[in-house]
């Protein structure tokens, strides 16, 4: 019943961010903020983690290739669908829930806590459009980070490959050529999409809804991030049945 | 002027605010007291609108706050001005930015316009050359200052004020009240203080409205605070030796 009860309050909030709009002088600012501390300060990690797992993903396949007739270029080929497919846009997901899903239940749980949300809202301030609004739109720029995990994650996969003496450069190009079919880069910006909604706003939601003190907003950053990996992982099933099954 | 009339708060079984009643008067710092417990920061929650009660009515200067549309509750909440028990100063702002956010949010004003208004509040609450600092880098009575400075950068009609001495040593409290009572008088704004503080009681109360579970208890000014036969209020008001020998010493003198 409770979960119910807070789908619906998640319902509502996120009409209320739509609602009673902050003047746009202020709103750019927010945007601008925002996208520098949701997406410009998360490009590091995401670069870091997709090279490494890329590279993992080639040097775990050329290790299970046993048989010597299947070609070594299905070294890139295999990358390239996992890097595009699950892991930019899935896993690095899960992992900015973390991220900045937690930065952004600790922000906003702590204005709840230090009473300056009831500052905005007896100002007379759409608190949630004030402080949910940009984030949401700030978002919107996370594919981009999306297509740099991409890039990144083959470029990792090139590098372990062919510097590790699995295949060669040309090969692992061929690889990357092989069976290529461009809806499967819509799919993933698709989700990505989705997932940045997602990560935005069950965040937000449990950081302006929370009660309590210090405490509490350790717990709000944590419950925030469990659900919105489980709705990440339980919208990944539903829209990859949806759009390649 | 501030009319309350008969309300009622109540969240799940537990029954908050039972019928209370009173009027803040304009130009006059009104203090609310109580024990913890007894619903003055529900009460003053509702004052902001911050909750609706569930019956009774609010009335700031013959406007009914529960008759008004959404627009028109916007726009009277323009008109208040708070400070919050911690300040709630937005972190990420300076003391400037703190003060300008409403000028901003609400006003059509030029950026010349504005700093000129900070300056003059920022000048008003005694604080000088704090306008670039972040609320982490200024002690508790200069957050206290600036929170009073964004409370009145609009002008407000009605000044709300919750624990406005918390944590803050003697003398930096009287000079919070001091400030608030020559606020109140000089924009002539309708006060009202929730607090703990009897020094603020004694100083600048003068109306209080003393509440105890959810009901109001009593009610009149400083000067009636000392003759009261009420026990709740004389147990709750001198509990402490120094004002218990206060008391008394003001008896002598009147007899």
């Amino acid at each position: 019943m409770n979960y119910l009860a807070s789908v619906g309050s998640y319902a509502i909030m996120i009409r209320e961010v739509f609602k009673k709009p902050t003047k746009w002088r202020i709103m750019k600012s927010l945007i601008y903020k925002e996208i520098d501390e949701l997406i410009f300060s998360s490009l590091g990690i995401i670069i870091f983690i997709s090279f490494f797992i890329g590279a993992v993903v080639a040097i775990q396949t050329a290790l299970n290739l046993t048989n010597p007739l299947i070609p070594r270029n299905l070294i890139g080929f295999a990358t390239r669908q996992s890097v595009i497919l699950e892991f930019a846009p899935t896993f690095v997901s899960i992992i900015m829930a973390g991220k900045v899903g937690s930065y952004i239940t600790s922000s906003i749980g702590t204005m709840r806590v230090t009473e300056q949300i009831d500052a905005l809202e007896v100002m007379g301030v759409n608190s949630l459009n004030y402080l949910v609004f940009p984030k949401i739109i700030a978002m919107l720029f996370y594919p981009f980070a999306i297509a740099i995990s991409m890039y990144v994650g083959i470029f990792g996969g090139w590098m372990a490959g062919v510097f590790g003496g699995f295949l060669t450069s040309a090969d692992f190009i061929t690889g990357l050529q092989t069976d290529f079919v461009p809806f499967h880069i819509a799919y993933a910006f698709v989700k990505t999409l989705i997932f940045a909604f997602v990560i935005a706003t069950i965040p937000s939601f449990h950081g302006f809804y929370m009660k309590g003190g210090a405490l509490e907003v350790g717990k709000a950053s944590t419950t925030s991030f469990v659900w919105t990996s489980v709705v990440i992982i339980i919208l990944n099933y539903i829209l990859t049945q949806l759009l390649l099954g | 002027m501030i009319d309350v009339q008969d309300i009622h708060k109540s969240f799940g079984d537990a029954h908050i605010l039972k019928g209370i009643s009173t009027t803040f008067e304009q130009g006059k710092t009104n203090l609310i007291i109580g024990q913890s417990g007894s619903g003055k920061t529900v009460f003053l929650k509702c004052l902001l609108g911050l909750f609706s009660p569930e019956q009774g009515n609010i009335v700031y200067d013959g406007k009914k706050y529960a008759e008004l549309s959404d627009d028109q509750k916007r726009d009277l909440r323009q008109e208040m001005g708070m400070v919050f028990q911690g300040s709630a100063l937005f972190d990420s702002m300076t003391v400037e930015g703190n003060v300008m956010f409403p000028l901003e949010m609400f006003t059509k004003q030029s950026t010349s316009e504005m700093k000129d208004r900070v300056d003059a509040v920022l000048k008003r609450v005694n604080l000088i050359d704090a306008h670039h600092k972040f609320p982490s880098e200024i002690s508790g009575g200069m957050q206290k200052r600036v929170a009073i400075a964004r409370a009145i950068v609009m002008n407000p009609k009605y000044l709300f004020c919750d624990e406005p001495n918390s944590g803050l040593d003697p003398k930096t409290a009287i000079l919070i009240d001091d400030l608030i009572k020559e606020i109140t008088e000089e924009y002539n704004i309708t006060t009202v203080i929730n607090t703990h503080d009897m020094n603020s009681v004694m100083q600048i109360g003068e109306k209080i409205i003393f509440l105890k579970d959810g009901l109001l208890e009593w009610e009149g000014t400083k000067n009636e605070i000392f003759k009261t036969d009420n026990e709740a209020v004389t147990n709750f008001v001198y509990s402490s030796d120094l004002f218990k020998k206060v008391r008394q010493m003001y008896i002598q003198e009147q007899n």
